[in-house]
């Protein structure tokens, strides 16, 4: 595993507002780190910095070795950023915008029509090069900018919401487009959208209020959720309560929740064990018949909210 | 400094210029004051003399009310769009960037200046004039817009807002030609020290591009408009790593 980012201890603060507080995480080669949080969570910023963009207040960034204090322009030279919003130069045209990009990059004379090609191939805009970038959709606005990050194919990868606005099947491309890409770059994509967790990232790290709050893998990160392994069970023709305290008295269940209409019962486990296979045996061995019965994945959102609001009750 | 990334960014900038009707719109409204402040203000034809004085003595004065227009859109138009952070999160310093687009809007002036080439060929008809006088003056005047921009440019990274950005520029463009003109003298004249006043005229566009309009290329008059340009173009890049981000 190559070490491709390198965050110790970033902070920023505006002020007395401390937006970045603290942040120390790194990313590999290989490896596309979804940064959640929720809205002024401080991802912008720790990306801004990331980026050279904003001066951090204290801490280091090193991108691919290189300090982004002491080397910005080394730094720059190694990243493909993706700012908030895709911003871009209105009046250009797509086509002139990515050669401008290009040789900016220092590409040169066939290198420099061969990356624009591939950029604009991969973020699926061959249609829309000659079109002033100011009339183009939100989506082709922001696949532009996608095109713009990947054009030099960087070893680090930074996107600011790059499917935010998107619909579901421009969410999808760009999703895949990010997969295809994921192999041999470091990526870091700050999103709020809670299925791009598995959808896109292998790790993730969860922010709020300036301070990371989980650095983790996708299911780690869904093992926090009470609801993880979970099992929902119905059986007909049962009398409920008698059901219930069934459930209740056996030894690897903690909790017992009675679902809304007739729907059966949720069934917490002792610490998270897997307990379908256990549950549905004791269920049969009493010669009950089963309705339904599964187990039950961690709910992101609620994960979310326990993790980015400490002192809000995490059953709604 | 990387030449190459300077000269990427003019160009992208120069034809942005190009790429709304604004320019069309700018250069044929500066052709029409030139030719109207060199005939009607400036006398060409009474005056008989073959030479372009009445053109360019009256440039200061255009200069401040059209120069803040092409510069007031080089920063604050790329804080306003965000664009800034894209920019400035490519591999090129701030001074590159500065650098790049203050010569984008001087390659632009310098072309709107050159289309006034019926004039010089109008005077050559009638008459014959010192073309070196002119060639001189018109490098002059150039030097003077870079002056301008160079103020224009610095003051454009201040806001996002254009129009803010050109009002700004616009006065202290007038605080600086107005510096060397006989009532501000006389004002200053009435109660500050004589060193004072002496500063303060010396500090005037009027004051430096009086001799270089009539031909007279004087090297203090070259190096007050290349610090003056330095010294604005040094407080750009000082606001753009100040306030890219706000």
């Amino acid at each position: 595993m190559t070490l491709r980012i390198e965050i110790d201890d970033l902070a920023k603060h505006f002020g007395a507002i401390k937006a970045v507080d603290g942040v120390s995480f790194s990313v590999s080669k290989g490896e596309v780190l979804g940064f959640l949080g929720p809205n002024g969570a401080g991802k912008s910023t720790t990306m801004k910095m990331i980026t050279g963009f904003l001066a951090p207040t204290r801490g280091t960034v090193r991108v691919c070795g290189y300090d982004v204090l002491t080397d910005p322009i080394s730094v720059k030279a190694h990243l493909g950023y993706l700012p908030e919003g895709a911003p871009a130069y209105a009046d250009m045209t797509p086509d002139s915008f990515l050669h401008f990009i290009a040789e900016i990059r220092g590409l040169k004379g066939a290198d420099k029509k061969r990356a624009v090609g591939l950029a604009a191939e991969r973020a699926r805009i061959t249609n829309v090069m000659f079109q002033p970038i100011e009339t183009l959709s939100k989506g082709y606005k922001r696949r532009v900018g996608l095109a713009q990050s990947i054009l030099h194919n960087p070893p680090v990868l930074i996107l600011d919401e790059p499917t935010d606005g998107l619909d579901p099947n421009q969410k999808h491309e760009v999703r895949t487009l990010i997969n295809e890409m994921a192999e041999d770059k470091a990526i870091i994509i700050s999103t709020h959208i809670l299925e791009e967790v598995h959808a896109l990232c292998n790790r993730n790290v969860v922010i709020a209020n300036g301070k990371i709050k989980f650095d983790g893998t996708p299911q780690e990160l869904e093992s926090k959720s009470r609801y993880y392994n979970a099992v929902c069970v119905n059986v007909a023709n049962i009398e409920q309560q008698a059901f219930e305290n069934f459930l209740s008295s056996l030894e690897f269940v903690a909790n017992v929740e009675k679902l809304s209409g007739d729907a059966g019962f949720r069934v917490y486990p002792q610490q998270g064990r897997q307990i379908t296979a256990e549950l549905s045996e004791k269920i049969r061995g009493n010669g009950w018949d089963i309705d339904a019965l599964h187990a039950e994945n961690g709910r992101l959102d609620e994960v979310f909210r326990s993790i980015t609001l400490p002192n809000a009750e995490s059953s709604k | 400094m990387n030449m190459q990334n300077i000269w990427f960014i003019m160009k992208r900038e120069f034809n942005g210029y190009f790429a709304t009707p604004v320019a069309y719109v700018f250069i044929i409204i500066f052709l029409l004051l030139t030719g109207f402040s060199t005939f009607y203000v400036g006398n060409f034809f009474e005056r008989g003399e073959a030479d372009l004085y009445p053109f360019f003595s009256l440039h200061p004065w255009l200069y401040i009310l059209l120069i803040p227009a092409i510069s007031m859109r080089l920063w604050a138009e790329e804080r306003k769009s965000g664009s800034i952070e894209l920019l400035m999160t490519l591999p090129v310093s701030v001074f590159e960037a500065v650098l790049g687009k203050v010569l984008a809007s001087w390659a632009f002036t310098g072309l709107a200046l050159l289309l006034n080439f019926p004039l010089w060929i109008t005077v050559n008809y009638l008459g014959n004039p010192d073309n070196g006088v002119i060639f001189a003056s018109f490098l002059g005047s150039l030097l003077m817009a870079g002056g301008f921009l160079a103020i224009g440019s610095c003051i454009s990274a201040i806001t996002k807002n254009q129009v803010i950005a050109f009002v700004i520029s616009l006065v202290i463009s007038l605080i600086f030609v107005l510096a060397g003109f006989g009532i501000v003298i006389d004002f200053f004249a009435g109660w500050a020290p004589q060193t004072l006043v002496d500063v303060i005229s010396s500090f005037s566009f009027l004051t430096h591009f009086d001799a270089i309009s009539k031909g007279v290329i004087d090297l203090r008059d070259m190096l007050y408009f290349i610090s003056l340009i330095a010294i604005w173009l040094f407080a750009n890049a000082l606001i753009v790593n100040a306030r890219k981000a706000d």
